[in-house]
């Protein structure tokens, strides 16, 4: 019992310092990175482009959802 | 040294923001329950969050490979940085509510006070609260600690920058007492947000098996570059918040 509960919170802490209240950060984050690893092995100049582009476009895309919910 | 400076003052403002934090949790402690148990519950606190980078930090170096570590690493940076970032330009442009840290010491004031206490020793609420509030605070700092250093490299400089952030926000906050809401929290916030995210592209980025060009002066152009976009963010935010708030009172 106390060791499920330990597993509980320590899931639950991983949880919310990951995914929190934005599960659109952690996913977009996922793609992102495993986007550049698959880029990195066939076109590095391109992913060296794409992986800020990825980054930029996700935040503008949380914010304005922010935005619209807030 | 461009990426020492960035690691110290990126450790230093995170832990600054979780310190005011977890400040006026020991305050309301302090000034309701007694400082003694207040102090005792923070600074236990602050040897358990110690005792965790020192053993953690080692063993995932010994133990894990360097670009599987920047991967995993850099992702969980560009995440909590993608958080940060995302909050303070939201907060700074009027569509979430700032962290109101006077309203916080109020209502543990109230809480603490309310609760029973104990007649002699330690008082067991104060000293828990105490622990609790930085602890729990203190833990995202952990991360970023680790992180940080332990993907570029210098956790001693990211251990060093954390500890002068204890000292001088502590040192600031037992001076100007209840004033912590006069700190610039949502400021730090977005100023830390962009470094993390700066930092996470980078690692996430190496670990993936991109070179960046310039290597570590790579880092300084992203923080532009995404500093440029937050700028943009918030001038677009604060007209379409401006905008709704003249549509409402029309």
């Amino acid at each position: 019992m106390s060791l499920w509960r330990g597993l509980h919170i320590f899931g639950r802490f991983w949880w919310d310092f990951v995914v929190g209240d934005t599960p659109e950060l952690a996913l977009g984050v996922t793609v992102i990175v495993l986007g550049g690893w698959l880029l990195a092995k066939s076109s590095a100049a391109l992913a060296v482009g794409l992986v800020p582009l990825g980054v930029i476009l996700l935040l503008l895309g949380s914010l304005r959802r922010g935005a619209r919910s807030g | 040294m461009t990426a020492t400076v960035l690691v110290a003052l990126s450790v230093f403002g995170a832990c600054a923001v979780e310190m005011v934090e977890a400040l006026t949790i020991v305050m309301a402690a302090g000034f309701t329950r007694g400082w003694r148990s207040a102090f005792e519950g923070a600074a236990a606190a602050l040897v358990c969050l110690a005792i965790l980078v020192a053993a953690l930090g080692p063993a995932l170096i010994h133990f894990v490979p360097i670009n599987v570590l920047r991967l995993v690493v850099g992702s969980l940076l560009l995440a909590l940085g993608l958080q940060w970032l995302r909050k303070a330009l939201l907060r700074a442009s009027g569509y979430k509510a700032k962290h109101d840290e006077d309203a916080i010491y109020r209502r543990e004031v109230e809480r603490l006070s309310a609760a029973p206490r104990s007649h002699a020793g330690r008082d067991a609420t104060g000293f828990v609260i105490s622990f609790k509030g930085v602890f729990l605070e203190g833990m995202e700092v952990v991360m970023i600690v680790l992180t940080l250093g332990l993907s570029s490299g210098r956790l001693l400089v990211s251990m060093a920058a954390a500890a002068a952030a204890v000292i001088v926000i502590g040192g600031i906050g037992i001076v100007v007492a209840r004033q912590l809401s006069e700190v610039p929290e949502n400021a730090m916030k977005l100023g830390v947000g962009l470094m993390l995210v700066t930092f996470g592209t980078f690692w996430a980025g190496e670990g993936a098996g991109i070179s960046w060009p310039g290597a570590d002066l790579a880092l300084p152009g992203l923080l532009a570059l995404y500093g440029a976009v937050a700028l943009v963010a918030f001038t677009i935010l604060g007209r379409g918040r401006g905008q709704a708030v003249k549509a409402g009172a029309a």
